[in-house]
């Protein structure tokens, strides 16, 4: 008897154990966003402990800094694009690999899918070789088309997932109730992967925002925000820095948690 | 047969645009760099050739060597400290979590970081470890430490602090789903045949998430490999690694043929990992259907 109740109470203390270990491990990755923000309101050069008094001054820089607007004006045109272009692509990719059979079609979805696991700087490296053997100048529109190759790979993962959960008999009813397939495909197929397109599209686009290692090899004479931060990190940390960092940080934050709710929307 | 024609059609109309831009963008790009890894430089540019020079200098020069041995090194430990911190944080959240909402919160939680601005987390690292930095100033403010220390900061310590935090995310989004995909009666059973629950973890639970781990494992090996913007930020010259000389050689160093020879060793063994773990997975994989 007594042996049962000592395993019991050694069994309790693992399991507080462990979510004492969670709960550690879950502040540990909210540390630096912590740090983040905290220190974007603190009024120091430096940052460094103790804090010193509230301030709003490098929010105010932030907004009265030019090349940081138009490198913030940029990151969105690319994000954007560079989003359109991977949900035309990479929705018909999904669609391919769950619904159609070709030759070599095991590589291709192998290829298309190698940007999950491929380090940024082979995608930036090999495009730059491409375009200077085109001639292309670089400019943000290669940026654009180096981050759709990067982020093609999430809508397939994502849209993918989604047609295999769909219910194919709904389809078939609507086209032996004399649909054509268009009209299945707008009114009944394109409906159940909405949410998976839009979740997928939010991600692709704070993905995009944020991205450098595409970026670094592939921009010419303008900048994105990421890269304009990385170039001014070269010089030494600002608190303009944690200012910008802080807006871009709870921005991403919102649009995350929404896109990973759509994702999920239709799980249960 | 005018619908299956019109069917044929509607199919290709699908499979075209993406084939065609893996194509264009992907293997075109692939196969150009291939080329130009045995081409021969020449001041400022190079010249066609074919010659397996770049490659051998990848593997004689001491300097590359080192830093390719050291980048193993680190995405090595990265990937090993990332699973340690992330299956204990998995496994409670699938099985000590009993209410559904509060397990998909946390969960949402711990993955959400994975997506918001890699460049920043990264950066706030070296504000935390810098030797005016947060750390080192609440640690001589408790006084643990009489003045700063510049240890936290670049070198491989910080290096491996900062990626971890990085992946984690990508470590635990896979082993939770293995860990959820377990059937509950499968560890009901083995608790039914009277087997500890220290022997049920092991024979159960551990090798039937194996999967996910050896996916998490391949995530964070492969893009913690490549990586030059963390080595930027804290690594300093002994952080430095593979990826920031495949950087210096499109950039100052001016050399395509060698950077692009050692892009593809780079590309190479993140194939090599890929297919390890298909293979892994695959045998792994047990059909309880």
């Amino acid at each position: 008897m007594s042996m049962v109740g000592n395993s019991r109470q050694r069994h309790d203390g693992i399991d507080i154990g462990l979510k004492l270990f969670t709960f550690m491990v879950l502040a540990a990755l909210y540390l630096p966003i912590v740090v983040l923000i905290v220190f974007s309101f603190n009024d120091n050069q430096v940052t460094t402990l103790p804090l010193r008094g509230f301030t709003l001054d490098w929010y105010r820089r932030v907004f009265s800094n030019e090349d940081m607007l138009k490198a913030t004006y940029n990151s969105f045109k690319v994000g954007l694009f560079a989003t359109a272009i991977t949900l035309v692509v990479g929705t018909a990719a999904a669609f391919a690999i769950d619904r159609t059979d070709f030759p070599g079609k095991n590589v291709f979805r192998r290829l298309v899918l190698l940007p999950l696991v491929l380090p940024g700087i082979i995608t930036g490296i090999s495009m730059l070789n491409f375009f200077r053997v085109l001639g292309f100048t670089l400019s943000l529109e290669t940026v654009i088309l180096g981050h759709a190759t990067a982020l093609i790979s999430i809508v397939v993962t994502q849209v993918y997932a989604r047609l295999q959960r769909i219910n194919r008999r709904i389809e078939e009813a609507s086209s032996d109730l004399g649909a054509k397939p268009w009209q299945t495909f707008l009114y009944v197929t394109l409906p159940s992967i909405r949410t998976a397109l839009f979740g997928s599209g939010l991600i692709c686009f704070t993905l995009s925002f944020d991205e450098i290692p595409v970026t670094f090899f592939l921009t010419g004479r303008d900048n994105t925000l990421p890269m304009y931060i990385y170039s001014t990190l070269r010089k030494g940390i600002t608190p303009e820095i944690n200012a910008i960092g802080t807006i871009i940080v709870v921005a991403s934050l919102a649009i995350i948690v929404l896109s990973v709710r759509l994702l999920q929307d239709e799980k249960r | 047969m005018r619908a299956s024609t019109r069917e044929a059609w509607l199919k290709s109309a699908l499979v075209l645009p993406p084939l065609a831009w893996t194509l264009v963008f992907m293997f075109v790009p692939y196969a150009i760099m291939f080329t130009y890894s045995f081409y021969t430089r020449k001041y400022p540019t190079f010249v066609p050739d074919f010659q397996f020079g770049n490659y051998i200098a990848l593997f004689q020069d001491v300097q590359y060597r080192q830093v390719f041995l050291r980048t193993l090194k680190i995405a090595s430990l990265v990937s090993l400290f990332a699973l340690l911190l992330s299956y204990p944080v998995a496994y409670c959240l699938v099985f000590k979590i009993r209410s559904l909402r509060l397990r998909m919160a946390l969960y949402m939680a711990v993955i959400v970081p994975l997506w918001v601005s890699y460049l920043l987390r990264a950066y706030t690292w070296k504000t935390i470890l810098g030797s005016q930095g947060v750390l080192n100033s609440f640690l001589v403010w408790a006084g643990i430490l009489a003045q700063p220390t510049d240890l936290l900061l670049y070198n491989q310590f910080s290096m491996v602090i900062t990626l971890v935090h990085i992946f984690i995310p990508f470590m635990f989004m896979p082993i939770f789903t293995s860990l959820e995909k377990i059937p509950r009666s499968l560890i009901e059973a083995s608790k039914d045949l009277g087997v500890g629950r220290g022997w049920t973890f092991l024979k159960i639970t551990l090798p039937l998430s194996l999967p996910g781990v050896m996916a998490g494992f391949t995530f964070t090996f492969c893009l913690s490999f490549g990586d030059f913007v963390a080595p930027f930020l804290v690594g300093g010259p002994d952080g430095f690694m593979i990826a920031n000389i495949v950087q210096s050689q499109f950039g100052t160093a001016l050399n395509w043929p060698l950077g692009s020879a050692i892009s593809i060793a780079i590309l190479a063994i993140v194939l090599t990992v890929i297919s390890i773990s298909d293979r892994f997975e695959r045998s792994g994989r047990l059909d309880l259907g």
